[in-house]
């Protein structure tokens, strides 16, 4: 319906088909795009870093200015790119390959968008008001309950409105995978990338309302005059630290799980192989993610919390190398054997099985506590984390990318250009954080603004730059790849990939409904399954009858846009009440905007039967 | 949806349930709950390391009357009560009385609302208790303030269905609306009955 339309009015009626849209498949364009905006900034941000620790004693940034570009590229880097390029993925892949025509809460779907979106506009509007927060992304009281200035207001802000989005999108595809799936499709038939977004979703129900606890207390010490991290007044700092990382380690679980599924996905199809040991898998994912919540206090050895507490955390720490490792294991069998394609999505997923097992032994090795005592706070945590981080997450979102590019916008990203990107991309990488983990042993401190000549700390720093720059040269080639497929690219089929699960088994792009008829699912791997019984699709479960939509809506966008007015208003009424007009202004258009959603019935629309049978359906 | 389907002539058992927009409210509505649950536990940790912070302030057991926190739990105990008796005239599809004892309901909670009020406002006052005197003082008016938010969002929530929906009666539309709003209604009373425990109980003989 909408596409059709938006083409004949030109940009006025996309806009606004995008402001309003409830659909998955157009909330998922929007993530990817609004993650890429963040991508590009933190990578500004890390190159200008890398810059100024080319050489030793170096001026080309301000140390305070530096604080600001580490704080600010790490948040935005983990909330405003790695979650939206999560939540891009989830939204386009997770209803199709369930076999369902949208999310559960297509409304609140949207809502979770914008709301990251008002989020990472606050954050990063502080770069324009007068400083950004510098209190590194970890915001430790009370380095950043005393830092001057508004930066870590916009911080508080922007993550407490981002953090709502998030949560909102985690209850959202917890239901849509229970209770959406098509017949036939139990738990165990469930693809494993939906199984990862499954438990990602899970983690983020209850990780995140701790995030949010700890932020209202930040504003409330920042803004309202609370003492919650005051020792002056009785407060105790250490209590952000227990609520940050109690977010803070599942949430590179709800990162990371995601990229697991991803290669979960791709190296079955390029191996033409089902997934080894899935049964495994699927209890690997479970077991990370109920064990996530079990070793937040590592990030903690030092604080002082005592030898019983270290040593527990240590061991349910080491723990987690256990499920990890059946996974990488899996990875490596079900490609034994396997007629192997090296197409750009499985070249990520070839790079990602060393570089991330690289990352997981320095982690153990972190995991040591008294070992920890040396590692902390130096380079060698930057590097363990990178490793994992980018080596995980980033890796798999361009394998993921590669992958479903075609399954999202109906064009093939180019091969050439992409094999380019990961073998400059994956070469930087090694040069810019392997020889980290050595400057970290060599003494060199995290977050450190400039080092001194002649402590042997110099020609690694150097290497890290050209480094940086080889992996910025693959990241600006995959923008060109964006372009030039746009522009030049080759239209693709169904199935591209000759691919294994349901997404597959229709359109590329898919029809805004996905599904004609909800699909039969037989096994695992279900279109797999069809194939091997010579059927080129799957059987329908239902008639062709009409079909039951959500509407758009423009409410979504007006309640973020209320929270990011009041945001304004909270963070300036500490200079002049007078921004508590702006502050109930912007709580009236959001809670406004929530009582008309309440009271106006939103029954949806009917596509009915004989527009199916004519063709595309609208 | 036509109105036919959301209206049928014989209303089934559980309304709440019937449509598959229901079934994903109603399950939504319980993983929301379980995030509500580590929110107010991140709260109760909070609170239980700051409790004994008073900086040089009024402590728990100088300013706390169990009289009157007693009072508001009978309060809010009976009006999850009485959303149950809702409930179950909804179940019967008996939507005049239904809205009766939801009434009752919001009439408790805004006795209870009431009481709070003036118990914050007595320690601010006459106690010189407040936000900011100590971490005990903040953890404290945050905690039972966050409490008492959920009991001003209910209330309003409630009211808002009320209205709404006072003309058209129960269809299968707004049950599970209904449903969800009684469902965080109860989760606001097991909150209470942990803070009139940990708080109160424990602030005067722990």
């Amino acid at each position: 319906m909408s596409t059709a339309i938006a083409q004949k009015q030109g940009f006025g009626a996309i806009l606004w088909d995008y402001l309003t849209t409830v659909d998955h498949k157009k909330i998922a364009h929007l993530y990817l795009f609004g993650g890429g905006f963040f991508f590009i900034i933190g990578g500004l941000e890390a190159m200008i870093i890398r810059i100024q620790l080319i050489k030793p004693a170096n001026d080309f940034v301000s140390a305070g200015f530096y604080n600001e570009l580490l704080t600010m590229h790490g948040t935005t880097m983990i909330f405003f790119a790695a979650m939206p390029f999560i939540f891009a993925l989830m939204n386009a892949v997770v209803p199709l390959q369930i076999g369902a025509r949208d999310v559960a809460f297509p409304f609140l779907n949207a809502l979770g968008f914008w709301l990251f979106l008002a989020g990472g506009l606050i954050l990063n509007a502080s770069w324009l008001l007068g400083g950004a927060p510098d209190a590194g992304w970890t915001a430790y009281a009370p380095l950043s309950t005393t830092s001057p200035g508004h930066g870590v207001d916009f911080y508080v802000l922007g993550l407490q409105i981002s953090g709502a989005g998030t949560l909102i999108g985690g209850i959202n595809f917890l239901v849509t995978i229970v209770n959406m799936r098509a017949p036939g499709m139990t738990y165990m038939r469930m693809p494993l990338f939906t199984w990862t977004i499954f438990v990602t979703s899970a983690l983020i129900l209850f990780a995140f309302p701790a995030l949010t606890v700890g932020l209202f207390l930040m504003m409330f010490d920042r803004l309202f005059g609370s003492a919650f991290f005051n020792p002056d007044m009785g407060g105790n700092t250490i209590i952000w630290e227990h609520l940050f990382w109690i977010f803070g380690h599942p949430e590179v679980y709800i990162l990371i799980l995601p990229a697991f599924g991803v290669f979960s996905e791709v190296i079955p199809t390029f191996s033409k192989k089902r997934l080894f040991g899935y049964t495994a898998m699927v209890f690997a994912t479970v077991l990370i993610g109920f064990l996530g919540f079990m070793v937040w206090a590592h990030h903690m050895f030092t604080v002082g919390l005592g030898p019983a507490a270290n040593a527990i955390f240590a061991v349910a720490t080491m723990a987690i190398a256990v499920p990890t490792g059946v996974k990488i294991f899996n990875w490596l069998f079900t490609m034994w054997g396997g007629s192997i394609r090296v197409t750009t999505a499985m070249l990520w997923a070839l790079g990602f099985i060393p570089t991330f097992t690289l990352g997981g032994m320095t982690g153990v090795m972190l995991a040591s506590a008294v070992a920890d005592y040396q590692y902390q706070d130096s380079y060698f945590v930057v590097a363990h984390f990178h490793y994992v981080i980018v080596g995980g997450v980033i890796f798999g979102i361009f394998a993921s990318l590669h992958y479903w590019w075609p399954k999202m916008f109906g064009k093939m990203l180019n091969e050439k250009l992409g094999k380019l990107t990961f073998w400059t991309f994956f070469i930087g990488f090694h040069l810019t954080f392997f020889i980290q983990h050595f400057l970290g042993l060599m003494g060199m401190p995290r977050r450190t603004w400039t080092y001194l000549p002649g402590q042997g700390l110099d020609n690694g720093n150097l290497i890290s730059t050209i480094g940086a720059f080889l992996m910025a040269f693959g990241v600006i080639v995959f923008f060109y790849n964006v372009v030039y497929t746009a522009i030049k690219g080759e239209k693709v089929s169904n199935d591209p990939w000759d691919g294994r699960t349901l997404e597959w088994t229709i359109a590329s792009p898919p029809p805004h409904y996905n599904f004609k008829q909800i699909p039969l699912v037989r096994g695992l791997d279900a279109l797999w399954v069809e194939k091997m019984e010579g059927n080129k699709n799957l059987m329908p479960s239902e008639p062709l009858d009409d079909i039951h939509m959500p509407n758009s809506s423009i409410l979504p966008f007006v309640m973020s846009l209320g929270l990011f007015i009041a945001s304004f208003g909270f963070i300036y009424q500490v200079d002049d009440l007078r921004w508590l007009i702006v502050l109930i202004g912007g709580m009236l258009i959001t809670f406004g905007a929530m009582f008309v959603r309440s009271v106006k019935d939103d029954h949806g629309h009917h596509i009915h039967k004989e527009d199916l049978e004519k063709g595309d359906g609208l | 949806m036509s109105d036919h389907t959301l209206n049928p002539e014989k209303m089934p058992h559980n309304p709440e349930k019937a449509t598959l927009e229901g079934k994903n409210k109603f399950l939504a509505f319980w993983f929301f709950l379980g995030g509500e649950t580590v929110l107010f536990a991140s709260l109760f940790g909070t609170y239980l390391a700051l409790k004994g912070s008073t900086n040089g302030g009024p402590a728990a057991e100088e300013i706390f009357e169990l009289e009157l926190v007693f009072v508001m739990t009978m309060l809010l105990l009976t009006s999850s009560l009485t959303s149950v008796y809702a409930m179950y005239h909804m179940k019967n599809n008996n939507f005049g009385k239904m809205q009766l004892w939801l009434g009752v309901t919001v009439l408790l909670g805004i006795g209870f609302l009431s009481f709070e009020i003036y118990e914050f406002t007595n320690y601010i006052t006459n106690e010189d208790f407040t936000f900011r005197t100590s971490a005990f003082g903040s953890a404290f008016y945050t905690l039972v303030g966050f409490h008492g938010g959920h009991v001003t969002f209910g209330l309003l929530w409630i009211i808002t269905l009320m209205i709404r929906n006072a003309k058209r009666g129960l269809n299968l539309y707004n049950a599970p609306k209904f449903y969800i709003a009684s469902l965080y209604w109860h989760f606001i009373d097991v909150v209470w009955v942990f803070i009139f425990t940990v708080v109160y109980l424990m602030g005067k003989v722990g």
